[in-house]
């Protein structure tokens, strides 16, 4: 399989940088902070009819405040809201007939979901950084020390800063539903939660699993937000009754929130007391030596994901430690420091750019189709097939899952179970949940039913000849309105639907391996292919949970495009002397997520040699010199078809992993007989560079000849598809922050030394002339 | 066909006897309706025929033909009489019986009753949930530890707590085709005693341990055995399979649902259990069979769950299921019970030839389900919306409500979602709600909360409720309806024999 790219290696380490994949997850409590404390308690008393972001009624001495912004369907921590809560907060403190606060949200699915990016990225330097954090802390302070109880009643995403106000109230009470959830996504971001959410989690959680959520931003759900001691009291949701569920819910949690609030204006909460074996444990866990330990451990863990190229987990660790170590008042010091460092940092504006980016290609900006897909045939049950019908079986549509034999069948069969088996081990499904999804399935050898699909995806071995012939077979079979998409990483779509009967029909699906773990969808739209096929294809894409995005039919499309122009350069740099261990440390150290020699073996050689063929024919010189296509037939005809077979650039064997591997002998052997003279010595430095700029150009390339509509989809298609460094940003977002006209001049220097594959695109040129940026 | 005539004639009967006027069902036989009530049956007619599918009601009311089949669909089907052995809270006097030892002693007590002869009955159907596995056809076992001749057939039929009822519709299908005579349905429950498993690893080794051919292969297998988590028994699962929810969890937040409050729900039990023993004082519960217990020392002849607690006790009790906020406690929920029921079913030709006076006719019936986690035990009003609306009939037709009270959360809720527009034009597909059903009508002899509510004998101890309190009430229609886990229901409409 081509596309078969991706290792589960890299997608562990997209796991730790990617962005949460809750839609309204990643926005900070950053608006909180615009409005200072001291300004409001001057203003004048809140007008309680006037509110536009909060809904405030009493029920017997409990006031209710419930967050409710306006024209949005969830809460943010917005300039507006927090303009309204604070002297709203300053009222009821005062006002003697209330005696305790409920606070919760009137919208369904949204406690707070953080707040706006946006604010974030208009502070202007480092100060203001510094009192966003500052004020926040202050806001969660004053919540803290409310003399009147105040319960959060929480119902949906309370993440960020609204989890940072939920866990300065005194009493939490959360719904057990599939919308809630808790956590600080800010690492995600290269922030760290600077309303006193470093602080409290400290104090509220053992060390490890405080550092745990810091660390690694995930989300907890309801269940073990309870266990970890997050939340102290869980209503399980009711059903439709006398009004629709979700109002319903919203009363019900409301009703008992009021009550416990009323209990705790004459008792105050008492946590339960930990148990011997518990007490036994944080007495363990809070001598220095321990800590230490655990601070190290983490330490260790971070350099070893990160290479120690985001600031972010550094920063938590020290702001932890510091706070660990010498109390709150420095932790808090530290913690208003530290996220004012890190909002200045390249990195993080590079993840805020792709956290915009993939909200965007998670939108439908190309409308509905005419007929929604609701029957879907996959055909070929491989690593591709089923993974491609492991993400929709439970999203709605009806699957045929169609191979030639049975054995093929049960193979993809099992490889969808074992998945699903997997969420059921982590409670992410219950049993009875797994039962249904799997009925959505159905494995067959033959085309029966295939009349009833909307569309077909076929997934079968990358051959031309063969695509076009499975083409042909179900065209006989399908309705006129379905539509044909090809899983193909590099064959042209156009040449897959030559002989179709309906061209307009026809369409690319790239998916990349693993499926179930992989977020891209490359979408590859033919000259001949209708705007309602790409609508259907972006509209399945989406609902499979895809981030799309929609490029050209040339040659190797966009992903494939860039890897096997920076390949290209590897293959040079090792034709040149280098060892596939020092091209692997150096791209690693750059940031990606597998060393560049190691992907050809994941990717398989064979697959490579293919696409190095073919697209040498296209691109000539540019790409390589006819040397780069023999020495693949040569390294497939040797049998070094990469990890697949055991043997590749490097040897496979059970129990060695990673830097442990040995260089394979035979390659060592193969390659000198394609030796080339090496023009100077070739350091860390160049490696990254020459990879490197070979990756940017095409990127720029790619969209200067419309492969590719905007930066956005280019800089989200090589974060999500070819793991380019998530804190640069993707190619775009790094030529501007390391500025154009330099990747020129770079280029123009090793253009000198290498020759033309090295010349800039025109475009390049051109926005280094008139100094222009990618994203403005 | 003939059934179908006697069931109008039945009702022509009623409206005449009964000043509240009875909406017939608009069949192609009633000329006498409106053009506007005919435009109103068509979609009628066509859920009638979706219903038919499933449920395959016992009366040939409906127009389609499909029901007029060659089997002789529709005849009269008539009920004789029902009896019980007194409900017992578990883990009292029968805890050292097994579960056939009470169906048998229902079945015992069901001939004396009717004074029919053991040959007499064609056929027994017996509902049950937890199944003793050593005897997982118990209706048979029953008959034979009861002397019933060796040719009288039994089979045992399962849907959690509406099991008997499932008993009381088959045998009433085996009349009403023609295929019996006279068919004993039944039920019963013992939880006294439920089959504790070894874990499915220990099963495993333990099955195969029974084909190893060699000692070294045995040996083997019992070293695997050595584990402490292979000797950790399992009980049979209480919750919801389909949702992991215990039903109590479900029953809390159905009462939260419907705005149901603690004190309505203390107050009904209250009602159940202070009507539980009125009823039983003034010798309504005659349907009680006593039973000798081997060993005791006095006969068991009464139920033991029932106790009137004051308010006030009640209301101290913590919640059973949701803590700390819930409202559903052990005062509300309906308990353990051991128990079993029977009940002779007849063709009207047969109780005539064997010179028996039938109770009542057991007519229309339904079973129907609903999302099994939020709408787990709305079952009854499910179930009588979509009856009423078959037979043609509204609440004030009804002079005799028997509900199956599992918990007091759960009646209540039922109670207010038949009376809600909102419910019934979101969920039951009307155009307003069914109706509040007037209390002074419903279970007014107490019910499961009070009584008992052991699983597979409830729904023959519901229809002979009812028909007794027809009898004793002089009045003629009854509404028996009833939940059940799975998110299900049942109603069956009872006429009182004349």
């Amino acid at each position: 399989m081509a596309s078969a790219i991706f290792t589960t290696f890299l997608c562990r380490q997209q796991r730790f940088l990617t962005l949460t994949r809750s839609p309204v997850a990643t926005q900070l409590w950053t608006r909180l902070a615009s409005t200072s404390v001291q300004q409001q308690t001057a203003n004048k008393p809140v007008n309680l009819q006037q509110l536009k972001n909060l809904k405030v009624d009493y029920q017997d001495d409990i006031a209710v405040v419930q967050f409710n912004q306006e024209n949005s369907k969830v809460n943010t921590l917005s300039k507006g809201m927090m303009d309204e809560f604070v002297p709203l907060f300053e009222q009821l403190q005062n006002d003697d007939k209330v005696k305790g606060i409920v606070v919760m949200s009137a919208k369904p699915g949204s406690f707070i979901a953080g707040a706006d990016i946006n604010m974030l990225e208009s502070a202007k330097n480092r100060d203001e950084l510094f009192k966003i954090s500052r004020n926040g802390q202050d806001i969660m302070h004053q919540i803290e020390q409310s003399r009147k109880p105040i319960v959060a009643a929480i119902a949906g995403s309370c993440l960020g800063g609204g989890f940072e106000v939920a866990l300065a109230c005194h009493y939490r009470i959360a719904m057990n539903d599939k919308r809630t959830g808790f956590g600080v996504p800010e690492i995600k971001l290269g922030l760290l939660p600077g309303a006193g959410g470093t602080q409290r989690l400290v104090q509220k959680l053992s060390l490890p699993d405080a550092l745990d959520l810091v660390l690694t931003g995930k989300e907890v759900k309801t269940k073990k937000a309870k266990s970890l001691g997050l939340v102290d009291a869980v209503v399980e949701p009711i059903g439709p009754g006398l009004q629709a569920a979700e109002e319903k819910n919203i009363d019900y949690l409301r009703s008992v929130a009021v009550q416990k609030a009323k209990e705790l204006t004459f008792k105050k909460h008492v946590k339960p007391q930990p148990g011997l074996l518990e007490n036994i444990k944080s007495k363990i866990m809070s001598t220095s030596y321990v800590q230490n330990y655990i601070f190290e451990q983490a330490k260790k863990k971070v350099m070893s994901q990160t290479q120690g190229l985001y600031p972010a987990p550094l920063k938590i660790l020290d702001v932890i430690k510091q706070t660990v170590e010498s109390g709150s008042k420095v932790g808090y010091n530290a913690e208003a420091e530290g996220f004012a460092d890190l909002g200045a940092t390249s990195e993080s504006k590079a993840l805020i750019s792709l956290f915009h980016g993939r909200t965007e290609c998670k939108k439908n900006k190309y409308g509905k189709p005419e007929r929604e897909v609701k029957n879907i045939a996959v055909i070929g049950a491989g690593l591709m097939g089923a993974g491609v019908a492991h993400v929709s079986i439970d999203k709605g549509f009806n699957v045929i899952l169609r191979d030639q034999t049975t054995k093929a069948l049960s193979r993809g069969y099992s490889q969808i179970t074992k998945g699903y088996q997997g969420y059921v081990k982590r409670k992410r499904l219950t049993n009875a949940e797994y039962d249904r999804i799997l009925a959505n399935l159905e494995c067959q050898t033959t085309f029966d039913n295939l009349e009833k699909c909307d569309m077909v995806i076929e997934a079968v071995f990358e051959d031309l000849g063969l695509k076009q012939k499975v083409l042909a077979e179900i065209e006989q079979r399908i309705p006129e309105h379905c539509v044909f998409a090809s899983n193909t990483s590099a064959l042209p779509i156009h040449k897959i639907a030559a002989n179709s009967k309906r061209p307009e029909k026809v369409i690319g699906m790239h998916y990349f391996s693993p499926v179930d773990k992989m977020e891209l969808l490359e979408i590859v739209r033919a000259k001949q292919t209708s705007d309602d096929t790409v609508r259907s294809a972006v509209s399945v894409g989406l609902k499979q949970g895809k981030v799309v995005i929609v490029v050209g039919d040339g040659p190797g499309f966009y992903t494939t495009r860039l890897l096997m122009f920076a390949g290209a350069e590897v293959f040079r740099l090792l034709q040149e002397g280098a060892s596939p261990k020092d091209i692997d440390k150096a791209t690693k150290k750059f940031g990606f997520p597998v060393g560049s020699a190691t992907l050809f073996d994941e990717v398989g050689i064979d697959v490579a040699a293919h696409i190095a063929r073919d697209m040498q024919a296209v691109f000539g010189d540019r790409l390589a010199d006819k040397s780069m296509p023999a020495l693949f037939q040569d390294l497939v005809s040797n049998n070094l078809h990469g990890r697949k077979t055991g043997q590749g650039l490097y040897i496979y064997q059970a129990g060695v992993k990673g830097g442990d591997r040995e260089v394979n002998p035979k390659f060592t052997e193969l390659i000198k007989n394609y030796a080339a003279e090496a023009k100077e010595q070739i350091t860390t430095e160049t490696i990254q560079w020459r990879t490197g700029l070979r990756f940017l150009n095409e990127a720029a390339r790619c969209l200067e000849e419309k492969i590719i509509t905007s930066p956005t989809d280019g800089d989200i298609g090589a974060v999500f598809g070819l793991g380019f460094p998530p804190m640069k940003g993707g190619p775009f977002r790094f030529m501007d922050t390391y500025g154009v006209s330099k990747i020129v001049d770079l280029m123009n220097s090793y253009r000198s030394k290498y020759g033309e594959r090295f010349a800039p695109t025109q475009l390049l040129v051109d926005m280094a002339k008139e100094d222009k940026k990618f994203y403005s | 066909m003939a059934f179908r005539c006697s069931f109008q004639k039945g009702l022509i009967h009623l409206r005449q006897s009964n000043t509240s006027s009875i909406r017939l069902v608009t069949t192609k036989t009633t000329a006498s309706a409106s053009s506007s009530t005919q435009k109103q049956s068509q979609p009628s007619g066509q859920q009638q025929q979706q219903q038919q599918r499933t449920s395959s009601p016992t009366t040939g009311t409906s127009s389609s033909n499909k029901t007029k089949s060659l089997k002789g669909l529709g005849r009269d089907v008539v009920f004789i009489d029902g009896v019980r052995t007194p409900f017992l809270t578990s883990f009292t006097s029968y805890k050292d019986l097994m579960g056939y030892h009470l169906a048998r002693h229902a079945l015992l007590g069901l001939i004396k009753r009717t004074k029919i002869d053991k040959s007499t009955p064609e056929y027994c159907v017996m509902g049950t949930v937890i199944q003793e596995v050593k005897t997982s056809n118990v209706a048979r076992e029953a008959l034979l530890s009861a002397g019933f001749p060796e040719n009288i057939p039994g089979h045992t039929v399962t849907m959690a707590c509406i099991s008997s009822n499932v008993a009381l519709a088959s045998a009433a299908n085996n009349i009403a085709t023609g295929l019996n005579e006279a068919v004993i349905a039944g039920g019963v429950e013992y939880m006294s005693d439920v089959p504790i498993r070894y874990p499915r690893s220990m099963r495993k080794l333990m099955l195969s341990l029974n084909r190893a051919k060699s000692t070294p292969q045995r040996l083997g297998l019992i070293t695997k055995m050595l584990s402490l988590k292979n000797f950790t028994p399992e009980a049979p699962a209480i919750a919801e399979f389909s949702t992991g929810e215990i039903m109590g969890q479900s029953a809390d937040r159905l009462a939260a649902a419907f705005n149901v409050t603690r004190r309505e729900q203390d107050e009904y039990a209250q009602r159940s259990h202070k009507l539980a023993q009125e009823a039983a004082e003034k010798g309504h519960l005659d349907d009680i069979v006593p039973m000798h217990i081997p060993g005791a020392e006095d006969v068991v002849s009464r139920d033991n769950g029932v106790r009137v607690s004051t308010l006030e006790q009640m209301s101290k009790l913590k919640p059973a299921f949701v803590k700390p906020h819930g409202t559903v406690t052990a005062a509300s929920s309906s308990f353990i019970t051991d128990g079993a029921s029977a009940s002779l079913i007849t063709s009207v030709e047969k109780a005539k030839e064997l010179g028996l006076k039938p109770k009542a006719y057991l007519r229309r019936y339904i079973f129907t389900s609903q999302d099994p986690k939020d709408q787990l035990l709305l079952g009854p009003t499910y179930a009588t919306a979509k009856l009423l609306e078959q037979a043609g009939l509204t609440l004030n037709d009804i002079d005799v409500f028997e509900f199956h009270e599992a918990f007091a959360g759960q009646i209540l809720a039922n109670l207010k979602a038949l009376n809600s527009d909102y419910f019934a034009q979101k969920y039951l597909n009307r155009s307003s709600k069914v109706g509040e059903i007037p209390l002074e009508k419903f279970n007014v002899w107490g019910g499961s909360l009070s009584l008992g509510h052991p699983f597979g004998a409830t729904g023959v101890r519901l229809v002979t409720t009812a028909a007794n309190r027809l009898i004793k009430e002089n009045k003629r229609l009854a509404l028996v309806a009833a939940c059940a886990a799975g998110g299900q229901g049942h109603a069956m409409l009872v006429e009182r024999y004349q």
